[in-house]
């Protein structure tokens, strides 16, 4: 057993809930982040451009919105429309410290 | 011996270290209930067992090589829902323990350090494996709410039944075995009790009792309980002739979703196909069904890419009208709400809506 535990390679860490919030422009980059470093940029860039989408084919819908919030059991993401833009909010559901997101009327 | 006799459980347990299988399907195989274990030293591995055995319990580690954990949870948790799931870490992270939770999973436990938490954690397992998995109010298992206020009124009781399912509370009176008074919603009386004996699952506590309590109800409790079961007979009843079976009760449903306050529209999709959406309140409703659907499974992907647990719902601000969304039951649900409602109002009917669509 301990040959064995000798030789194989530990487990990566857990990736954490992303924290912070971004913006993405009209063209879906993303122009300014404040989610931590460690959490893959590319999910961050899929995040934004799901919510643009979401912003785009409601306004097809005749649905023009302007603030998108979803909630999962353990992650809220909160976007705002920004002229075909968004600035979207990512806030796990264990509060930390570092981070709070503004309540939904402060903006 | 006629426990030994019944099938054993089996309890599949996964850790990437060979050490600890070991000593735990040493533990395990000791509780009251002699259970099978099987041990898998990947979620790869695991996951193919699962395929081929039928367990009643899944134990697994988060931190592991290649499948870690909370990816072996999450599909578990679509793959095998009636699979009852527990996890053993050693990792002390709140964040963890919440998102695990909302995966779905029945107990997350601390890697035990001494005799006395090895014993409770056993006791723990014992219990998960025994509860039993049907619908009920927690507190009496296997007991509908009709046999609990049937329970009170035989006994003579005096109390008050506060009844909750998800964000919506009833309260029915009971003064020495006789139905007083009902309250839920906005409705009270016979009317009320009749709405909260819809509900399917939910909890209740049994408060102080209130003798003041002003009379509303008159009928006894055999003759309501009767009544009230003849209505939901007729509501869940044959569909008339013509007409596809099971419709009905949805649009009498999708009317009550309408009665909330603030609603402007309902729609519901209960398949892929483009003839099974329902509507009040909208002229055109192809078009924000397939938003709906569109959105809800956009957002549903990122969750599962995420481990952020199920998606609950989503509210959608906009200057005309907002709207809620969400999937109860593989139905993708979508409420119009005025645009006059603030964003917390929103959130707190939409959540009121899936319930009652649940219910």
């Amino acid at each position: 057993m301990g040959l064995l535990s000798f030789f194989s390679k530990p487990a990566p860490p857990l990736t954490r809930l992303p924290s912070g919030c971004f913006t993405m422009d009209s063209a879906g980059n993303v122009v300014v982040a404040t989610v931590s470093s460690s959490f893959p940029a590319a999910l961050v860039r899929e995040i934004g451009q799901k919510v643009l989408e979401t912003f785009r084919e409601a306004q097809q819908a005749q649905l023009p919105l302007a603030e998108l919030v979803v909630h999962y059991g353990s992650l809220k993401i909160v976007a705002r429309e920004l002229r075909g833009g968004a600035l979207v909010f990512l806030t796990p559901a264990t509060p930390s410290p570092r981070f709070q997101t503004p309540a939904a009327n402060d903006l | 011996m006629p426990g030994r006799m019944e099938a054993r459980h089996k309890i599949l347990l996964v850790d990437d270290d060979p050490d600890l299988l070991t000593t735990y399907s040493e533990i395990l195989g000791q509780l009251p209930s002699h259970p099978e274990v099987h041990t898998a030293l990947n979620g790869a591995r695991g996951m193919a067992m699962l395929e081929s055995h039928e367990f009643r319990l899944l134990i697994t580690d988060l931190k592991m090589p290649k499948m870690d954990g909370l990816q072996m949870l999450s599909i578990v948790r679509r793959k095998h829902p009636g699979l009852r799931t527990a996890v053993l870490t050693a990792l002390l992270d709140e964040q963890f323990r919440s998102r695990v939770y909302a995966l779905g999973v029945d107990l997350y436990w601390q890697k035990p350090g001494t005799a006395h938490e090895v014993k409770m954690f056993c006791e723990c397992i014992e219990s998960l494996l025994d509860r039993n998995a049907e619908a009920g109010f927690r507190g009496v298992q296997s007991k509908g709410l009709v046999d609990i206020v049937q329970i009170e009124c035989i006994a003579h009781s005096s109390s008050v039944l506060r009844i909750t399912n998800g964000p919506l509370v009833g309260h029915i009176w009971i003064n020495n075995g006789d139905l007083v008074d009902a309250e839920t919603d906005g409705a009270s009386g016979e009317s009320a009790f009749q709405k909260i004996l819809e509900w399917r699952t939910g909890s209740f506590e049994t408060l102080p009792a209130e003798p003041t309590r002003p009379r509303t109800i008159f009928k006894s409790y055999n003759a309501l309980l009767l009544e009230t079961a003849q209505a939901l007979d007729e509501a869940q009843g044959s569909p008339q002739p013509g007409q596809p079976a099971g419709s009905q009760p949805k649009v009498n449903r999708l009317a009550a979703l309408s009665q909330i306050e603030g609603v402007e529209f309902v729609l519901v999709r209960t398949g892929a196909e483009p003839g099974q959406v329902k509507s009040l309140g909208l002229e055109n409703p192809e078009r924000f069904a397939a938003w709906t659907q569109r959105t809800l499974d956009r957002f549903r992907a990122i969750g599962e890419r995420l481990q952020a647990g199920s998606l609950e719902q989503i509210e959608a601000l906009g200057p005309q009208r907002h709207v809620g969304l969400a999937q109860p039951h593989d139905s993708a649900l979508c409420i119009g709400w005025r645009a006059v409602l603030s964003s917390n109002e929103v959130r707190e009917r939409t959540k009121k809506a899936i319930a009652l669509w649940a219910s």
